[in-house]
């Protein structure tokens, strides 16, 4: 049945907490899974399923980052080096033990959580820039140990090449079985991370976010939930890094530097702290806009640049451009993408009568 | 290991101490910001670069070096004005996360612009000095190092002297100190807060026609800026005389590193070695050598 709510009519917590509170919800849940699932490999073309890929994959490390920056309001800087934590633990399990993906997957994600609890005990001591700038260390000096020390990078390049995942005895050789195979975690980690923020774990995170001492005092033991919150977040990314290694067929510490943490910390922002949906929405935003814009350009950058200086021109007018967003949104948009789309949902819940 | 050598020793020091006076100056325009206005700037190594880009730009028009300096100086007090209005005022209160990431975004958009409207090639900025070294027993020391050493150890004296007895820099300390008492004593916050980024602007201007005439003007500059993190984190993030002292063990510290640490394990420490120096020192004393602890209350 469809039908609109006309006011809070819950009456116990059970449905205060429930995930899906409106049968709209339900129906809407449906027809995405319907369309992304169902519809979306079998009509899109190579291409598109490539770019879908790469968004799927940063959903994943974007709604992992989101625990630790939107819910717990500690910074990372350092989450590109966890990712290569984890999809060098894989690309090892993969290429010495023959793992499969349900081991490798977790196994990368395990690694890189610990890699990041380590990481996250200095957070007790200090917050805010100090963090940031500890994190920052940190990707720095995991990403020169991968590069110097030839037992992790195994070999030239510090590359590993690694064999596509196989599932149920079939090779995952085309984009649109990628793109399920990555779907699965997708709605994996969305389901997870939603659950997780319900529980009592979640609400301590949100508590320390709000107000760390207070959230002490009422009880909280906060080292232990920031360690937590650093454990969690970079198992995602670790998960995040094993599924690059599979989609790109390469372990290489060269895909997982600074700009990709700034990357996933503007993912986070742009989309909006503290939502589960607003690292989606920026996740999509930050991977899809340097591939339009190089679309843009080439279609009409002809206009105002030779065509020997439009290649030279369009990193720099992308890095600008990436800049300017990130601020444009800071100043304008505080609540990201996520405030956006709430905005809308929330003119039409009530629409034709929105007052 | 290579073997210890106290000449090649001396001369790793002193380059190291040149260097890292360099650094102090850098980081001094990071430390005046989160000083006054407890804003991050992480886009202190695209300040400089934009602003060795300016004079650059303006030495390849056949501008002498002093008019391209002044060009670039006040060019940067311009844009770190105008940054403080647009920008970072609105960014007031808001997390930490929010202003980092807007610096960041800054930083980013430097480098975009600057290479858009300038190309992406070296420039070089030509100093009015000559290229001979000088040597002293067994140190050599090249010019460009001398006087960035100079001119750092002049500003930096500079501004001390302007912290502790000019009317202007007790103002400061006192909108460092505490905003709503400031404000409260007749002190105009706003004015102070664009002051310290108009200051960062000259300290980058500087920063970036020393640096840029040592390392070539081109896009690798702002990695200049990964090391402010390391020297304010040492000396303390809200000391002037922090930024010194961690400027010069960042300096000494990485120069050893490459003479005596890269043979062993092939290249790369002199960013590396900072680095853990920090992690340490956020481990045992994180406010810093100088720094200020902060004692929260709720």
């Amino acid at each position: 049945m469809f039908y609109r709510e006309a006011g809070v009519f819950k009456t116990s917590y059970a449905a205060d907490m429930a995930l899906m509170p409106l049968p709209n919800t339900r129906w809407a849940v449906v027809a995405l899974a319907v369309l992304f699932i169902g519809i979306t490999p079998a009509f899109a073309d190579e291409y598109t399923l490539s770019i879908l890929n790469l968004i799927l994959i940063a959903v994943v490390g974007a709604i992992g980052l989101n625990i630790l920056v939107g819910y717990t309001d500690q910074v990372s800087i350092g989450h590109g080096a966890f990712m290569s934590v984890g999809a060098y633990t894989a690309a090892h399990l993969i290429t010495k033990l023959h793992a499969p993906f349900w081991v490798s997957v977790p196994a990368g994600g395990l690694m890189a959580a610990a890699i990041g609890t380590v990481v996250g005990i200095p957070s007790l001591r200090i917050k805010g820039l100090y963090l940031a700038i500890a994190t920052l260390a940190a990707q720095l000096i995991i990403e020169w140990t991968i590069n110097h020390v030839p037992w992790v990078s195994g070999g030239t390049q510090s590359t590993i090449q690694v064999g596509p995942p196989s599932v149920f005895g079939t090779k995952l050789t085309n984009a649109w079985q990628m793109y399920l195979f990555l779907m699965f975690f997708v709605i994996l980690a969305l389901v997870g991370t939603q659950n997780l923020i319900r529980s009592r774990i979640g609400r301590a995170f949100i508590a320390i976010r709000d107000q760390d001492i207070a959230a002490e005092i009422i009880g909280i033991n906060i080292f232990r939930y920031k360690l937590w919150a650093f454990a969690i977040s970079s198992f995602y990314a670790g998960v995040t890094g094993v599924l690059y290694t599979y989609y790109l067929g390469i372990a290489n510490y060269e895909q997982f530097q600074l700009d990709v943490s700034i990357n996933f910390l503007a993912m986070v922002i742009i989309g909006g702290l503290g939502s589960t949906l607003g690292p989606v929405f920026g996740a999509i935003f930050v991977t899809l806009l340097p591939i339009v814009t190089r679309r843009v350009l080439e279609s009409a950058g002809g206009l105002f640049f030779s065509a020997s200086d439009l290649s030279a021109v369009i990193p720099s007018l992308r890095l600008a451009i990436f800049g300017g967003l990130i601020i444009f949104f800071l100043v304008m948009e505080p609540e990201g993408l996520n405030r956006l789309w709430r905005n809308i949902r929330n003119y039409f819940r009530v629409w034709p009568f929105s007052y | 290991m290579p073997e210890f050598d106290l000449d090649f020793t001396l001369l790793l020091v002193s380059s190291g101490l040149m260097i890292g006076l360099m650094y102090a100056l850098i980081a001094l325009g990071f430390v005046l910001v989160y000083k006054a206005t407890d804003a991050i700037n992480f886009a202190q190594g695209e300040f400089v670069m934009f602003a060795a880009i300016i004079a650059a730009a303006a030495m390849g028009a056949a501008l002498p070096f002093w008019i391209a300096a002044t060009i670039a100086l006040v060019g940067m007090i311009v844009f770190c004005f105008a940054l403080e209005r647009v920008v970072l005022r609105k960014l007031l209160g808001r997390p930490v996360v929010a202003v980092i990431m807007a610096t960041i975004g800054l930083a980013s958009l430097i480098r975009g612009v600057a290479t858009l409207t300038f190309g992406a090639g070296v420039r070089s900025i030509v100093l009015p000095i000559s290229d001979d070294p000088l040597f002293l027993g067994p140190i050599m020391l090249p010019p460009v190092q001398l006087v960035g050493a100079v001119v750092s150890i002049v500003f930096l004296a500079g501004f001390t002297w302007f912290f502790l007895k000019t009317r202007m820099g007790v103002a400061m300390r006192a909108v460092a100190d505490n905003q709503t008492v400031s404000m409260g004593m007749g002190i105009n916050v706003q004015r102070y807060f664009a002051l310290a980024w108009a200051l960062t602007g000259v300290v980058s201007a500087l920063g970036g026609v020393i640096w840029g005439a040592m390392l070539g003007v081109d896009n690798q500059l702002p990695l200049v800026g990964l090391k402010v993190f390391p020297v304010v984190i040492l000396g303390g993030l809200d000391s002037i005389v922090g930024a010194v002292v961690g400027g010069l063990i960042v300096g000494v510290v990485e120069a050893l590193a490459a003479g005596y640490l890269d043979p062993v394990v092939g290249g790369g420490t002199k960013d590396f070695a900072p680095y853990v120096l920090m992690i340490l020192m956020l481990m045992v004393r994180p406010y810093g050598l100088f720094g200020r602890r902060r004692i929260e209350r709720v």
